[in-house]
């Protein structure tokens, strides 16, 4: 494995030495300039060059290149409307980019049906929360585990020794991930009476159950109150550290993000800002410029008083 | 109230969840197999209606509340079951072989209206399924060489394995068992991954999808079900009236079959039987009722469509949730009972749904 790690890390280096980084703007901490890219756990494991998407005259994302390595945090910030769940959006398939290519563990997801994201081994969440509202939160984490069905329609409809053993079977996998996220209180409630928390929570299970490399977290912490969103950067630290799971999540509340992330990547009208340690990040002129204004900025203000 | 204590995971997917399910479907069933000896032959042929209804029923359920691919064609797959076994029968096809035909026939016809609606949904989709159940009437109408156009096919009494099933009870038991096997496919499809995907599907497409789920395929399978379905069903349908005709199969059966599982309760295997006792019994009920009221109403044409518009409008008012919905809530009521709220069954506002990503 860590042979064809590093066999497939190659070109990747050699793919952000070719000049890419130049567009992308101010960089900081690209992999590929790292001098251990190529070591088994730095591996990258999503590879995004010079993605761009437009929609209509907008660009929404424009020449955006970077990469999550095996086992790390990665987050992507910027102000509203900065194309990071577009970025997600690219990720799943949900959108086909204009030019770019995003590669994941060497498979090209560019050209990859929506539906194969899943069986690759990405999950993600969303934003505005896409569950099964009229299905319990079991039924919701069963389908989690669709990408792993070993039945046909036929075992299916006469429910055959076989499709009960993979049922019990599916249901042992999720019972895993109830426990891991505490699901047990709501297990047979339907996620319609569930209260906003507890959706999130479902959510993060039911991508949990689909078993990922990569999991894609959009905005974990919305609509959260205080307490639920340490809990949940305790689980993301879990994901990461017991579980074994790469994270890649788009996220606004900046103490989850310096507390959880390794890298932070920073957005601003589809553009990359800059990137590096939530540190660096949070320090860079060009990110308190777009989040806060520029210091000329101020000063029209103050003439216009 | 009943609390289970699950032990075992075995209890999650057994189809009787406790004692008291399988108490009473047990006593169902006895009522249904003893039911010849009980009821006229007039109402055992009601009861065979409500049989063949339910199968299509159950079909059009899981496109519908299942799947959430609403069909107002439905009865055009009725159609080709029913020419399919009349056709079939008259060539000399043995009964079980036929009625295998008419229902992969029907799917085969599912499989083609379903590629509609892996691009378009809701409103276009009824549009889509509404104008394919013309075309398919008036193929039944025209393409006289086989299915003899209006003039209409009369259809021998079935013959199973040389058996001849032309007395009302015998043909009763062959709808029964039909049934049964159909109740026992969807239940063991909805607690299967089939199923969930399915329902996956109705609940969000974009995540079912971002689940594994392969949206054209799982679309299309659950229209050639409900087909195969409706097929069979329309097959039974061919048998019972022992004479059928393109007109039979026209929009009003498709809004009656509709009507049926949005009465009974959308998402609900109950639902698809419980509609299928209304539709049949409500001709029934204003008939009988037509004798108390005044003339001038009890003798107006169109009375049964004024009655069947009213009680929809009323059931998508007052109980979206159709029939079985109202069950759940009184069985939920005496359970509870004193602390039922008014408030316990409604839904939430599916807040924020991303309109982006749709």
């Amino acid at each position: 494995m860590s042979e064809a790690g590093t066999l497939r890390a190659e070109p990747i280096a050699g793919g952000a030495a070719d000049g890419s980084g130049m567009a992308t703007g101010d960089v900081a901490a690209r992999p590929g300039d790292h001098p251990a890219a190529g070591a088994g756990p730095h591996e990258a494991l999503l590879c995004v060059r010079n993605l761009t998407v437009r929609f209509g005259g907008v660009l929404a994302v424009n020449n955006v290149s970077f990469d999550v390595r095996r086992g790390e945090v990665f987050t992507l910030i910027g102000p509203n409307g900065a194309g990071k769940t577009t970025v997600f959006n690219l990720i799943s398939r949900i959108y086909n980019p204009t030019a770019g290519e995003i590669s994941f563990e060497g498979h090209a997801l560019t050209h990859a049906a929506p539906h194969r994201i899943a069986s690759l081994g990405i999950a993600r969440t969303f934003q505005n929360i896409e569950l099964f509202e009229h299905a319990t939160v079991l039924h919701n984490l069963l389908i989690g585990r669709h990408t792993h069905r070993r039945t046909g329609l036929w075992s299916d409809l006469f429910f055959t020794g076989r499709a009960r053993r993979a049922e019990l079977e599916a249901r042992e996998q999720v019972e895993q991930v109830i426990e891991f996220l505490d699901l047990q209180h709501h297990r047979d409630a339907l996620v319609a009476g569930l209260p906003y928390g507890v959706r999130k929570v479902v959510e993060l299970a039911r991508a949990l159950c689909t078993e990922p490399k990569l999991l894609l977290l959009d905005e974990p912490s919305s609509g959260l109150n205080v307490e639920e969103t340490e809990d949940m950067a305790f689980w993301i630290q879990d994901i990461r550290t017991d579980l074994g799971i790469t994270v890649l999540m788009v996220e606004h509340d900046m103490t989850l993000v310096s507390k959880v992330s390794d890298r932070v990547l920073a957005m601003n009208q589809g553009e990359v800002l800059a990137a590096g340690t939530p540190r660096e990040v949070q320090n860079h002129p060009g990110v308190i410029e777009a989040y806060l204004g520029s210091v000329e900025d101020v000063s029209t203000l103050r003439r216009g008083r | 109230m009943r609390f289970l204590f699950k032990t075992d995971y075995g209890q999650d997917i057994a189809l009787a969840r406790h004692g008291g399910h399988r108490f009473w479907y047990g006593v169902l069933l006895a009522l249904l197999l003893a039911a010849p000896w009980l009821f006229a032959e007039y109402w055992l042929a009601q009861l065979t209606f409500v049989l063949i209804y339910s199968i299509v029923g159950l079909g059009l359920m899981l496109l519908a509340g299942f799947t959430g691919l609403f069909s107002i064609g439905h009865a055009a797959f009725l159609g080709v079951g029913a020419y399919t076994q009349a056709v079939f029968v008259e060539m000399g096809v043995p009964f079980a072989l036929a009625l295998v035909l008419a229902g992969l026939l029907s799917a085969a016809v599912g499989v083609i209206v379903g590629l509609p609606a892996l691009r378009v949904k809701g409103i276009y989709l009824g549009i889509a399924t509404l104008s394919f159940g013309f075309i398919v009437e008036e193929v039944l109408a025209r393409w006289e060489s086989v299915t003899r156009g209006n003039t209409g096919m009369h259809v021998k009494a079935p013959d199973l394995f040389g058996l001849k099933l032309d007395t009302a009870a015998s043909f009763y038991f062959l709808c029964l068992a039909v049934t049964v096997a159909a109740t026992l496919a969807i239940l063991n499809l909805l607690r299967s991954p089939t199923g969930r995907a399915f329902v996956a599907i109705r609940d969000s497409e974009i995540s079912a999808q971002s689940m594994g789920i392969h949206l054209a395929r799982y679309k299309t399978l659950s229209f050639a079900l409900s087909a195969a379905l409706a097929g069979i069903g329309g097959a039974l349908y061919a048998h019972k009236l022992s004479f059928i005709s393109p007109d039979q199969f026209n929009i009003l059966q498709s809004i009656d079959l509709l009507l049926m599982v949005v009465i009974g309760g959308l998402g609900s295997v109950h639902g698809a039987f419980l509609g299928a006792i209304f539709l049949i019994s409500m001709p029934q009920v204003i008939a009988l009722s037509k004798d108390w009221l005044p003339p001038a109403i009890g003798q107006a044409p169109g009375l049964q469509a004024l009655v069947y518009g009213a009680v929809l409008i009323a059931f998508v008012l007052f109980e979206p949730l159709g029939l079985y919905g109202r069950w759940l809530k009184v069985r939920t009521y005496l359970q509870l009972f004193p602390f039922y709220r008014r408030g316990m069954f409604r839904r939430q506002k599916t807040f924020q749904k991303s309109e982006r990503v749709r």
